[in-house]
């Protein structure tokens, strides 16, 4: 979609001084350059609740308080998670339900068919696995010279891990990672992940297919304990494959969700210690605070960027009204630099006490399935990080992902420098 | 002051006074109770604050309220007496009440 004449460039603006009815806070310029701060502070003081009319996405309004996000998390029966959780509509012709989109009673059923594999008790059955694989990439790593951490250590754990969560063929696992960056790719812009609509959605066709085979071998061996046999087995999802475009929504869902975030924050942890020398110091004196700084880090990644929900009623919110269709999107990375909520949120502080309450895994009914996983992982990586390393030093600018959703990291060039 | 005793899942006891008209939950954060996370603050969002109210105070506590019943719903290690502590008033009544903590908040 060819963006609208009348929109105006935001990263050509000052943000102090620019018209907040020109704001639009979806443009990829403010995501890949991180730009987006000043407009987020400005929005929080002067419109929290705040209509865009026009922009690649079509009209919105942004919500960019914490509070005001967590009661609209709340109120699912108004801010409705269908038909979509992201900015962008679904294509008419290739729509993907998926549980996250959905309200109960439905999202509810398949949820609970499919949360117990990240269940804490599950996870501590995990955890052993996690940790030898977490120190066979640390120990795989060159040491003294430039790499890229996002490539070697970020996507190679989290696709480690959801392989292992699918049970997935192991030497295939980079499929996985191509799936989820296909299935946020936007083929709008030069993202460098697909060329088209039409090749994007041949890829995940592939996906599908190879998914529907790895379905087949499980429904015949009952008692599996990964993702797939749950899902082959549960009473609210065994006749998915009848309904291949809401079976592959649903994958979509668990690899992005299991694939993208926790990437995202493994980058943006190193470079928030590298931007701040103290904190890295502080790390190496206690490492008993790694799991605080996990929280701390996942607060400051946000990597996920916002949550959007469709509203199914008129209904004024916070003075404004809003109508029956509009389109909303609560702003977690702004939520969690609220300084209304959030003492002195724009410091990264790891041993800030109440790390836990941020944003990142949103609120209410469809909170992050995985996040005691997610935490697991980054807390097992940075006690293993802290045996075997001074310091990931950051040695170039950081690429960031050009997009409002996926509050990413493309590459980020490192050098090790052992103990 | 009412008396309130949380258990964790290892057996060890901590046993606080509440001040009337906070919850179970904050009055657990305020004593450094641990294992009750807390997540959203008390916002009935999160079920990070899950306890298990021993049997015989579940007359007392009652149960759960429609939002809250939907967030225990999505918890796999929920039990029939499964409470979220931040909708739990401490009231006069609830002095001596007893809970239970789980091994992990999901």
């Amino acid at each position: 979609m060819a963006e609208a004449p009348d929109v105006v460039n935001m990263i050509e603006q000052d943000p102090a001084t620019m018209p907040l009815e020109d704001f639009d806070m979806s443009q990829t310029e403010l995501w890949s350059q991180n730009k987006k701060w000043d407009y987020f502070a400005r929005l929080r003081d002067e419109a929290p609740v705040h209509y865009c009319k026009d922009s690649e996405f079509g009209a919105y309004w942004s919500v960019t308080r914490f509070q005001d996000i967590m009661e609209m998390e709340q109120n699912w029966q108004i801010f409705s998670s269908e038909p979509a959780i992201t900015i962008s509509d679904p294509e008419e012709d290739f729509e993907l339900p998926m549980f996250i989109a959905m309200d109960p009673p439905k999202h509810d059923d398949q949820r609970k068919t499919v949360q117990g594999v990240v269940a804490p008790q599950n996870l501590k059955i995990l955890e052993s696995t996690i940790r030898e694989r977490v120190c066979r990439i640390l120990d795989s790593l060159p040491i003294g010279e430039e790499f890229d951490w996002v490539d070697k250590v970020s996507i190679e754990l989290t696709t480690q891990m959801l392989a292992t969560l699918f049970d997935f063929p192991f030497e295939e696992r980079r499929k996985l990672t191509r799936w989820s960056d296909v299935a946020t790719a936007n083929p709008d812009i030069d993202d460098g992940v697909v060329e088209s609509e039409e090749q994007r959605r041949e890829e995940l066709y592939e996906c599908l297919e190879y998914f529907g085979r790895l379905w087949q071998e499980r429904v015949d061996k009952p008692g599996g304990n990964d993702l797939i046999s749950m899902l082959a087995h549960g009473e609210a999802t065994r006749d998915l494959p009848t309904r291949p475009q809401e079976f592959l929504g649903n994958l979509i869902l668990l690899i992005v969700g299991g694939n993208d975030t926790t990437r995202n924050s493994i980058s943006g942890g190193v470079l928030a210690l590298n931007e701040n020398p103290g904190e890295y110091a502080k790390l190496r004196n206690n490492p008993a605070v790694i799991p605080n700084m996990v929280s701390e880090i996942i607060r400051w990644v946000t990597p996920l960027a916002h949550m959007r929900r469709t509203l199914t009623q008129d209904f004024e919110f916070r003075g404004q009204q809003m109508k029956q269709g509009d389109k909303v999107c609560m702003w977690y990375v702004s939520g969690n630099r609220d300084e209304r909520a959030i003492d002195r949120p724009n410091e990264f502080i790891i041993d800030r006490p109440r790390a836990r309450q941020h944003l990142s895994f949103g609120f209410g009914l469809h909170r992050c399935m995985g996040n005691r996983l997610a935490e697991m992982q980054l807390r097992i990586l940075w006690e293993e990080i802290q045996k075997r390393f001074h310091m990931v030093e950051v040695v170039g600018k950081e690429v960031r992902t050009p997009s409002g959703f996926v509050n990413g990291y493309l590459h980020l060039p490192v050098k090790l420098h052992p103990i | 002051m009412p008396k309130i005793t949380y258990i964790e899942h290892d057996g060890t006891e901590h046993q606080i006074d509440a001040d009337v008209g906070t919850t179970v939950m904050n009055a657990a954060l305020d004593n450094l109770v641990p294992g009750i996370d807390a997540d959203c603050g008390g916002e009935c969002s999160c079920a990070t604050c899950h306890v298990m109210v021993a049997d015989d105070w579940m007359a007392k506590v009652g149960q759960p309220g429609e939002t809250e019943e939907s967030m225990l719903d999505l918890n796999p290690e929920r039990v029939a007496n499964s409470r979220l502590s931040c909708q739990i008033p401490v009231t006069e009544e609830l002095d001596g009440l007893v809970v239970n903590l789980p091994e992990f908040q999901f």
